[in-house]
């Protein structure tokens, strides 16, 4: 786990803005604002047993290592 | 003369002390399993039985008995791979992994113990054969101090300095100093980091030192001898508090951090120190060349 050199996957997408993403491998969540956003990443991540990384563009993934 | 039953008495005792000693003499967490304490000492004991026969086998003399020796290497191999396997299947079910490289040194270990062992039994009572039973005791002690010795190794306070480091954010991502360690982001995972995480910054003594903490075998071994001790709050499927080891690339030290269950630097410190450097991991640059020429 400490070498999270290969097979890390992005298992969900938590945005607000809908432009900053587009549709590709893993489910994009919309949400209405910093607090549901927020809400969103926690529950995913431990729903998938996967961490929630900041883009620091309003983006939030949510990645299992 | 002596007689051959104090002979090969006097090399099991050896022996067998010899593997008890290194068996209590074993660091953390392994083997604190009752029946791997058993299994090890009755290895030892046949180990040392092997080593003792040696000697009267020579002076009867039965040349031929001591190729039994090489039957014996074989068969104390077969210990690494049993320690590399059960380690190896132990890995599956734990949180923090020990690695393949602590698990290779640990196994090489306890094979090599046994040698040990061997060779403490056989020169104990080659003292006895030749020179009668108080030589072979005082041989027999210089041996087990000796095999205490040879088995120490180096540990990580050896080979680097310690010293707390910060912890901070810099946007999302977590830093010791000037290290990144991680991307962070839950607000309520960053908060818990900042009150309850703990930052060690450890500084090489030289090239050698450097590349040694540089392996991700050792830096697994580091962390999983803390968490074995002091533990982590990593749970299942909550894996954002792991506990990481990363370097500064350019500056060649490293920066650990962890959210411990009890968040005390000076035990963290005194964890690591104690972790022992894998032969594995082990680098000697400084010794070729090409190293020393480099590093100036």
């Amino acid at each position: 786990m400490d070498n999270n050199i290969d097979n890390d996957t992005i298992v969900a997408v938590v945005a607000m803005d809908e432009e900053k993403v587009s549709s590709g491998d893993s489910p994009v969540f919309l949400a209405k604002n910093a607090e549901e956003q927020e809400r969103l990443c926690l529950l995913l991540s431990r729903i998938m047993g996967g961490v929630a990384h900041d883009l620091e563009n309003g983006v939030y993934i949510i990645v299992k290592h | 003369m002596q007689d051959y039953g104090v002979v090969i008495l006097i090399g099991v005792l050896t022996g067998f002390v010899d593997r008890w000693v290194m068996l209590r003499n074993d660091y953390r967490n392994y083997p604190t399993y009752p029946h791997g304490h058993l299994t090890h000492l009755t290895m030892g004991f046949i180990a040392a039985g092997l080593g003792a026969v040696a000697v009267p086998a020579l002076a009867k003399p039965d040349y031929v008995a001591i190729t039994f020796l090489a039957l014996a290497a074989q068969h104390f191999r077969e210990i690494r791979n049993m320690e590399r396997e059960s380690l190896g299947k132990l890995e599956e079910t734990k949180i923090i992994k020990r690695g393949t490289d602590y698990i290779e040194g640990i196994a090489k270990v306890f094979e090599a113990r046994n040698y040990l062992v061997i060779l403490a039994a056989l020169l104990s009572s080659g003292a006895t054969q030749i020179w009668g039973w108080p030589y072979g005791i005082a041989v027999a002690l210089v041996c087990i101090l000796l095999s205490l010795k040879l088995m120490a190794g180096a540990k990580m306070g050896d080979i680097a300095d310690f010293k707390q480091g910060k912890l901070h954010f810099s946007g999302s991502l977590l830093m010791v100093e000037d290290v990144v360690i991680m991307n962070v982001g839950l607000p309520a995972t960053r908060e818990k980091i900042l009150a309850e995480g703990l930052g060690i910054i450890i500084h090489p003594h030289d090239d050698n030192a450097r590349l040694t903490i540089d392996s991700p075998g050792q830096r697994m071994a580091m962390i999983h001898d803390v968490v074995s001790i002091l533990g982590s709050k990593v749970d299942i499927s909550e894996p954002e508090l792991m506990p990481m080891a990363r370097k500064h690339v350019d500056k060649g030290y490293l920066a650990f951090f962890i959210v411990a269950n009890e968040p005390d630097i000076e035990s963290v410190i005194a964890v690591i120190k104690r972790v022992p450097v894998l032969e594995t991991s082990q680098a000697t640059v400084l010794s070729s060349l090409a190293g020393r020429k480099a590093a100036d």
